[in-house]
Parts: structure tokens; sequence; C-alpha cells
């Protein structure tokens, strides 16, 4: 496999939904010098989040308020919050640097991870609104074995929550390191911190705010760029295009599909796995339940994806104006060599451009952004974490629901502050290593455990407490499989000549195994428990259709 | 919630009628969004010189800008249209039901 393509490859990832690529592309790079106006942006809103989160605190009592925010949650703040889950700083750096370098291929990418929302509105937001209460677990367990899984839908929430959570950290570091001019561990244990704090006084009131914030600042910043940059092309897109093909290395051909959809195995089994994966990411499923009722649901979707298809849309264009505006201005290059590597690596077009058309001001307020998107992004999983701990694990499995409130939010506090620590202990300790393959391993397991459970949970009554148990367990150990045996791990971390599995997502096979496996061990069970686990399905099926008997809002 | 409520809702023959009809309209939806995506998708693997046909003689932009923007756009109206049935049309029916089992 070329350099080239392993660069592309690495971008690939880096796309779902992580700054993974920075570990590779970042972490050679030098310290940058401390970038004051960014730092100082960082801290207004900081300070501004803390207000937030000290307001929150007052309103945080129950463990409803915490894992849900009471249910009080209006759709559209619940779309913006989810839009600011999505428009992580991988998708802002990632996606405009694929334009960048590949034309047209970046923005057929971006359709690709946009069209999971239409699809988790039609068939999954109201049901999932109607039957969760706090956690994916609760849908999951609804009407199977309790004790087994449960657990087994904690531990798979777990399992992506902490991944994912590595994969933030290092990302941080990293892109904190380059924007801001901070040392690395510093960087690590300033989130770590934040998100403690955010979370363990504020809840998911203070979390879905602090989203809220960065997805209007992350609208704000992108649409502003857009416009500076367009005005140099005399507003017209067609113009930016045909500067584009005049110099760009690849000329005409970044107006077509590219080197990048050459194999179409690849590319669907990667929007399989982000469209699923998505829809089993713990702390998204955990958003449906912070608003009051399926209407509520509904809209959120609308909302959300309306922003972040307008987003996508506009990250896309940056990229085609960064091949004129960045792409010539030898300033941005090592060496001032326009045909060598960008300074600070490949992801950093757009904050490049950003400089070019904004000046440091505008930098400093788009790399604020950035460190502000990991940021709440690391809250929700934390929360997402906290909450398989303390809901799941403690109150429904250990103490088999004779937990009280009290005890179960002194839980869920002492679990965010236990997965700070092991966040930023990871983060540390993963620092110098390729973390591209975490990125893989969470949405595959996403993708190919939680995902079948869930959905078949909802949809199939055939489901037993045997078949979702030994199903996911496939998913998890295929997913897991494939991911040891691609390019990711097999050759990058050790270190063999080829790859066994040739793929970069492993969803497109490792999916198909679960929905299989879990269907064949439940029509083959005929235990006395799978007998009530079908019996349960009639009354499941009407509450999540209907909304009767659903937790409602708490009263405030 | 007493499995009682749920017995009489399922009798109603109001709720077999909103669910086929909102399960209809979901599959439907959805079959749009991913038939589109999928068959851009083998465009782009079997036959990307019709993706870089350009828009209008002499143009730069080609057909694939607009296409993509046309699904992604597309795909967000869609789901306005299913929230506006459902929260109406199908909201409406639904609080028949919950009220006809609740009397």
């Amino acid at each position: 496999m070329s350099a080239h393509k392993q660069i592309l490859g690495a971008a690939l990832l880096t796309l779902m939904g992580a700054a993974a690529y920075a570990a590779d592309a970042i972490g050679a790079v030098q310290k940058q010098p401390l970038n004051m106006t960014a730092i100082g942006m960082f801290f207004v809103f900081v300070v501004a989040t803390m207000g937030i989160t000290y307001w929150a605190a007052s309103r945080t009592k129950s463990t409803a308020d915490f894992y849900t925010a009471g249910g009080g949650i209006t759709g559209f703040q619940n779309g913006l919050a989810i839009a600011g889950d999505y428009m992580s700083a991988a998708t802002l750096l990632g996606l405009s640097a694929m334009t960048f370098s590949k034309g047209l291929d970046g923005f057929i990418y971006a359709i690709g991870f946009f069209v999971g929302w239409p699809v988790i509105l039609f068939l999954m937001a109201e049901r999932l609104r109607n039957l969760g209460k706090f956690t994916f677990a609760d849908i999951a367990s609804y009407r199977l074995e309790q004790g087994t899984i449960r657990s087994f839908a904690a531990f798979g929430s777990l399992t992506v929550v902490c991944f994912y959570l590595i994969v933030q950290m290092v990302g941080a570091g990293q892109l904190i390191k380059l924007l801001f001019g901070l040392d690395y561990t510093t960087a690590v244990i300033v989130v770590g911190v934040l998100m403690v704090i955010y979370v363990t006084f504020g809840g998911m009131i203070a979390t879905t705010w602090v989203q809220i914030i960065k997805a209007c600042l992350m609208l704000f910043g992108g649409t502003v760029l857009l416009f500076l940059a367009l005005s140099q092309f005399g507003f017209s897109l067609e113009t930016a295009a045909q500067k584009a093909v005049e110099v760009h290395k690849d000329g005409g051909k970044i107006m077509g599909p590219g080197s990048l959809l050459a194999d179409p195995v690849n590319a669907v089994s990667l929007s399989l796995g982000l469209v699923f994966g998505t829809a089993g990411l713990p702390h998204i499923m955990m958003r449906f339940f912070t608003v009051p009722n399926a209407k509520e649901a509904r809209k959120s979707v609308f909302v959300a994806s309306g922003c972040i298809g307008y987003f996508f849309m506009v990250v896309c264009a940056l990229g085609l104006m960064a091949i004129v505006i960045v792409g010539t201005n030898p300033e941005f290059f090592e060496g001032g060599d326009t045909a060598g590597k960008l300074i600070g690596g490949g992801n950093m077009p757009v904050m490049h451009l950003a400089k070019a058309v904004g000046g440091n001001l505008f930098l400093g307020f788009m790399s604020a952004v950035a460190f502000a998107t990991i940021l709440a992004v690391v809250s929700g999983l934390a929360l997402a974490g906290a909450s398989a701990i303390a809901h799941d694990i403690y109150a429904r499995v250990i103490c088999k629901g004779s937990a009280s409130e009290t005890q179960e939010m002194r839980v869920s506090k002492l679990a965010t502050v236990a997965l700070g620590v092991v966040a930023v202990l990871l983060g540390i300790l993963f620092e110098k290593q390729n973390i591209a393959f975490l990125v893989g391993l969470t949405f595959g397991i996403a993708a190919s455990t939680n995902f079948p459970i869930l959905i078949l949970s909802m949809y199939w009554k055939g489901l037993t407490t045997r078949g979702a148990l030994l199903g996911g367990l496939v998913g998890l150990i295929s997913a897991v499989g494939f991911v040891v045996l691609s390019k990711a791990v097999w050759v990058v971390v050790l270190g063999n000549a080829a790859p066994i599995f040739p793929y970069e997502q492993p969803a497109l096979f490792s999916m198909p195994l679960a929905f299989f496996f879990t269907w064949l061990f439940s029509v083959t069970d005929s235990s006395a428990r799978s007998k009530t686990d079908k019996a349960g399905f009639d009354d499941q099926y009407v509450r999540s259709q209907t909304g009767i008997g659903a937790a409602a809002a708490s009263a405030h | 919630m007493s499995a009682e409520i749920y017995r009489k809702v399922r009798a109603n023959p109001l709720f077999s009628e909103l669910e086929g009809k909102r399960s209809r309209f979901a599959y439907l939806l959805s079959a749009i969004v991913l038939i589109t995506y999928y068959a851009m998708m083998m465009l782009v693997a079997f036959a990307p010189e019709v993706m870089r046909t350009p828009i209008s003689a002499g143009s730069t932009l080609t057909i694939g800008v607009p296409v993509g923007a046309v699904i992604i756009i597309g795909s967000w109206v869609l789901t306005g249209w299913f929230v506006s049935r459902s929260n109406g049309e199908f909201d409406r029916l639904n609080n028949e039901i919950i009220q006809e089992a609740t009397k």
C-alpha cells in the first residue's frame, strides 16, 4: 500500500468522529509557540460554561436530572446538542482536509456521514424515547432478562465509552499542542478536569448546554469563514472551482470521484460502520431521553440533521476554497514549499484558511472552538459511562433496584471522577501510540454489538435473552477480530507486512454476523425464559408506538 | 402502568391503523433515502464519468456537486415531512387511542 493511500486511510478514520489522525499527522510536529488569542478565547468559553454548570448544579437534584436533565430539554435545544456531538473537531478538520486534497471525494464522503440521521429518525428516534429512561441498556433489557442483558449492554456501552475517550483525549492533546502551544500532558489534564467538573456538578443539564453553545459557535465560525473565503471569489463557487482546478496538482480530476472511492466495498463498510455505529453510541442514544416526549425527540432530529447537513456542505466548500487560498500560499507550508507538507500536518487546511482570511484573531477563535468541541464530546461520554456504571450495574444489577436515589447519585459522581482519572491516565499512556485502530474499534463495536441488540429488541418479537447475548458476543468478537487483522493493528501496531483483513471498517462483515447469530440463537431457543422474553414484546410494542408508560419530564 | 391498558390499546382498531400507516411511512422514507444514497455510490463506483459531467457547457463545477447537495437537502426535507406528519396526523390518532384506553 502506497504512503499516499495510507494517509488517505488515516484521514478516513479521522472522519469517523475523532481526531485520531492527529496522532499520526500531528504527533511528529513541534509544539507551536503559545497562542494567547486562542487561550484567551478558550478561557472566556470556560468561564461561561462554568457559570452554566453552577446554575445547572442547583437544578440537578434527582438521578433523572443528572442523567437526562429531567427530560426537560426542548426538541430544538436537543437538536443543537445532537448536532454538537456530531460536528466534532474531526469533521471540521478531517472533512475539509479531505476536500482540500481530493476534491469531490471529500463531499461524497460527507454525504455518507449524513444519511444515517434521517434513517435514525424514521426508524428509531420515537421508539428510543418511548422505551428508554436513562440508558440504552434500559431498552435492551426491557423484556429480556435484566441481570444478563443489562450487564452485557452496560459492558458494551462502557467499552465504547472508554475507547472513544482515549481517542478524544489523545486527539485533544495533539490538537492543543499544535493550536494553543500548550504541553500535551497539560492539555490532557485540563480536558479531564473540566470534563469532571461539568459532569459531576452540572450533570446532563450542563453537558447539554456546553454542547449547545459549542454547536452555535461552530456554526457561526463556519459561516463567517465561508463568507470571508467566498468574498475572495466574488461569492461564486464556480470561480472558486475554476481557480482550484488551475492550481491543484490533480487539476480537473478533483471535480469528479477519484481514488478515494476506487474501492466501493471499503467505502460501504465505512459508511455502514458510521451510520449504525452512530446509532449505537451510548452518548448519542442518551440524548433522546433528555426530551419530554416523542414529539420533541422527532423535532430534535430534524433540527440536528439540518445543522449537520448545512455544516458538512460549508466545510466541504471551505476545503475547496482552501485549495486556492492556502494551497498557493508558501506561508502555510514547511520551508515555504507549496509542493511539500502543510505546517501542522494534513488536517490543518481549515485552520490555515481561518488565518488567511480572518487573521490571528479568527484563527484563535476557531482554535478555541475546536478545543471546546472536544470538551463537549468527552463530557457526554463521561456522562454515558457514569450512567452505565451507576444506573445499570450498581443500581439495577448489584442492588436490584433497592438503591436509594442518594446512593445512586453518589455512585454516579464517583464513577465520573473515576472515568476522568482513567481517561487522563490512558490519554497520557497512549500519547505516542498510533490510536487509529481505536476509532475502528469504537464504531465497529457500537455498530455490531449495541446496534443489533437495540434494533432487534424494538422490532423483532422473536428476540430472546440467549439470542441477544450470544449474537451480541459474536458481533463484539468479530468486530474486535477484524480490527486486529486489519492494517491499523496487524501492520501498524504489530508490524506485520500485510493486513489479513483488507478493509478499514469491520461493519459490513461483523454486522451481518451479529444479526445472523442473534437470529439463530433466538429461534433455536426453547427455554422457559425465551417464552417470557417473547411474551413481553406485545406490551413493549404498544409502549414504543404510543408512549403509554414512558418516562415523563420531571416537574420543574 | 398495568398490562391492562396495553391490552385495551391492542384491541383498538385505531391502533393497527396508526402503526400500519406510520410504519409504512417510515419504511418508505428510509427506503427513499438509502436507495438514493446507494444509487449514487454505485454511480461513483461503476460510472464515475457521469458524476464528472459539467453542470453546463464550459463550467468547472460538475454534476457531482448538485447531486450531493440534493441528497443532503432532499433527505433533510424528508425528515421535515416525517416530523410534521408524525407530530400532526399521527399524534392526533395516538392521543385518541390513549384517551380511549384510559377512559
